[in-house]
């Protein structure tokens, strides 16, 4: 099956599914080609197999300043594997051959601003990306990549974070389309122990804001983390570090791998439900 | 913002959205204490009772008669802790005090910033943890000491290249997880703005007393100005003294490693392409997908792969120029400024040497009046000099 034969779902569509079914939604994250081009495939597969609503895509890049050491090895494990952006997208679309939830792509600027924008949310378009969030391109330098998107029918997210004002708030939000994405900690990425308190006070401070859905990112990495930003009010829940953990210490055995990673996914899940 | 932070199209802030806030009210505090004269007197303060301004411009006599130019140097490597770094430090770390923070941050390749850090956190008493590349701790073994004894904690990088880069994405994510009470002091004219403004802003001080001390010496203004330039701070503060004076050469002088044809080069500006590391838009070492190459350069504080935005749009609108000095070469000029005038130079410093000799050479600058920054004294490199030239210490 092609790409375009495959209709893609819209993050508002998703949004519309799991609400009607009293959840949130699951949105695992993985580097496109950690460890390697297929296994990461094969990953992506067992994300959508136990229950990802959508996914999120990173691409990696050799200085990743927003992430902790845990992206950061998955980020250099896919490019001692070879990933390029243009492998990248090759990636995505050999995902949508099996499924057709909504695929956020998580760059830095400089992956998009080397390809050329126009020619990067095009590959986006035509390969079945719905959105693109760049880590280090707040809305002050964001007026390129956000004509360029509406150009192509790409979503821009951007991030909101404990330290963002109200003020800011309204300004990111009138920016930002699909969902925003709520930065959970003060912090790099990486698996924490407890969900503190002031992710809760933020995600009730952002709602109050804006209407778009919220996922919540960022040291998310138990069930019962999943549970609160559900509970909060948070629209969805992205999990990443946590996930590319079982990817690490599993390099030896790929099944074992699949097999943690299917069985934390339906935990996860799981914890969606209202 | 206030301002947009840009040079022409270079510069801006490409960083995650947890820090816009830090760099709002970073911003905010430079542009209040900049012109106010309470700040400025306790700056001017501590660079006079304590890093030892002005710093001479020395007429290098035996220099000028072997190369038939009137050869002077900008004595910045005679400050306390042995380099330019310190005014910047001092003024970033004065800032910090008056903004309320209570801890500092910073990043080093040589060490020299690290040093200068470290001892101003010791003068306003305040923590220091200083990111180092675990590659510059082992080659810059001395001035961890330094630091330490200065109170400040060296946090060897073990990622990436493991070299000033990679202690720049450590500090980046260590600023976004404490940017509440954390300064992060960074030691160059670039990353997000304000860095480079405020960077520039306060190693002006090098341009402005050279442009004045010139004048005393010489009557005129020097026919070029040379500095080496890895993150650019030096080199933007001596050129700042005469960016408006168009008959003044400016000549920045990069870390070309084994030389700007191989891939083991810093030299950022002769080789790089456009694109955005550690905050803003500038030339950066990369791949054509967008990824970061290591820098190589015998000097660890030109080990850099991008380089200020300023610098970028200096090279672009043609006012200053921009060229590579190899590994050999530098060593070379680290030798012949010990040899004719009793000054070692930093290895960095041994690049614009290196260079401002084979501009005196050229037969259409005989006689020219050259200024060159000595940005650093070279006591740090003594032990990986020694080994270069396969002397053993």
């Amino acid at each position: 099956m092609s790409t375009h034969d495959l209709k893609v779902e819209s993050y508002q569509e998703m949004f519309s599914r799991v609400k009607s079914k009293n959840e949130g939604a699951f949105i695992p994250f993985v580097v496109a080609g950690d460890p390697d081009f297929e296994t990461s495939l094969e990953i992506v597969k067992t994300f959508v197999e136990n229950g990802a609503d959508a996914l999120e895509i990173g691409f990696a890049f050799s200085d990743p300043v927003a992430d902790g050491p845990t992206v950061q090895e998955a980020d250099l494990r896919a490019l001692k594997a070879g990933m390029t952006t243009q492998r990248g997208f090759e990636f995505i679309k050999r995902i949508r051959e099996f499924t057709s939830i909504p695929i956020g792509l998580l760059v830095y600027y400089n992956l998009i601003y080397q390809m050329g924008l126009d020619e990067f949310y095009q590959a986006a378009r035509e390969n079945g990306v719905n959105a693109v969030l760049a880590a280090d391109l707040p809305p002050e330098e964001a007026h390129d990549a956000v004509t360029a998107s509406h150009e192509y029918g790409i979503q821009q997210i951007f991030m909101a974070a404990q330290t963002t004002s109200n003020e800011r708030l309204q300004k990111i939000s009138q920016l930002c389309q699909g969902f925003l994405y709520v930065v959970a900690v003060m912090g790099v990425t990486g698996a924490r122990g407890d969900l503190e308190l002031s992710t809760m006070e933020l995600i009730e401070r952002v709602k109050n804001h804006t209407d778009l859905p919220l996922c919540v990112g960022f040291g998310i990495s138990k069930p019962e983390h999943v549970q609160n930003v559900v509970q909060t009010g948070g629209d969805g829940a992205i999990v990443a570090s946590a996930l590319l953990n079982i990817i690490q210490e599993n390099l030896q055995d790929k099944e074992i791998m699949k097999e943690e990673i299917g069985a934390f996914c339906r935990e996860l899940k799981e914890a969606t439900h209202k | 913002m206030i301002t947009d932070g840009k040079f022409g199209k270079y510069g801006g802030i490409f960083v995650p959205e947890l820090l816009i806030p830090a760099l709002e009210e970073l911003e905010k505090a430079f542009l209040k204490y900049k012109d106010d004269e309470k700040f400025n007197q306790e700056l001017d303060y501590y660079l006079k009772e304590f890093a030892g301004r002005p710093t001479a411009l020395y007429y290098a006599q035996n220099l000028s008669e072997k190369l038939g130019c009137k050869i002077y140097l900008k004595r910045e490597d005679m400050l306390h802790t042995g380099a330019h770094k310190i005014n910047n430090t001092l003024g970033q770390g004065l800032l910090a005090k008056y903004m309320g923070k209570t801890r500092i941050i910073a990043e080093t390749g040589a060490g020299q910033h690290g040093i200068a850090t470290a001892v101003i956190g010791s003068l306003f008493g305040m923590p220091v943890d200083v990111y180092m590349g675990s590659e510059d701790v082992e080659r810059q073994k001395l001035n961890v000491f330094r630091m330490e004894l200065s109170g400040a904690r060296v946090l060897p990088v073990e990622t990436g290249s493991c070299t000033l880069k990679d202690a720049i994405n450590d500090a980046f994510r260590d600023w976004v997880s404490s940017v509440e009470n954390t300064h992060y002091l960074i030691g160059s004219t670039m990353g997000p703005h304000p860095y480079p403004t405020m960077v520039k802003h306060f190693q002006n001080i090098i341009g402005k007393e050279t442009r004045k001390e010139i004048l005393q010496k010489e009557g005129q203004l020097p026919d070029v100005v040379i500095a080496c330039v890895g993150g650019g701070s030096n080199s933007m503060g001596i050129f700042s003294g005469f960016m408006d004076d168009e008959e003044v050469e400016l000549i920045g002088v990069e870390g070309g490693g084994d030389g700007v044809e191989t891939d083991n080069t810093g030299a950022t500006l002769c080789k790089g392409t456009e694109g955005i590391l550690h905050g803003s838009f500038s030339f950066v070492l990369q791949n054509d997908d967008g990824q970061i190459n290591e820098a190589h350069s015998v000097s660890a504080g030109l080990d850099y792969p991008g380089v200020g935005p300023e610098h970028a749009y200096l090279q672009t609108t043609g006012r200053a120029n921009y060229v590579a000095i190899n590994d050999a070469e530098a060593l070379h000029g680290f030798e012949l400024l010990s040899k004719y005038e009793g000054i070692i130079p930093a290895l960095e410093s041994s690049h614009a040497i290196a260079y401002m000799e084979k501009y005196a050479k050229m037969p259409e600058n005989k006689g020219k009046t050259i200024v060159v920054n000595l940005s650093g004294r070279g006591d740090k490199d003594m032990f990986l000099v020694a080994k270069e030239m396969g002397v053993e210490v």
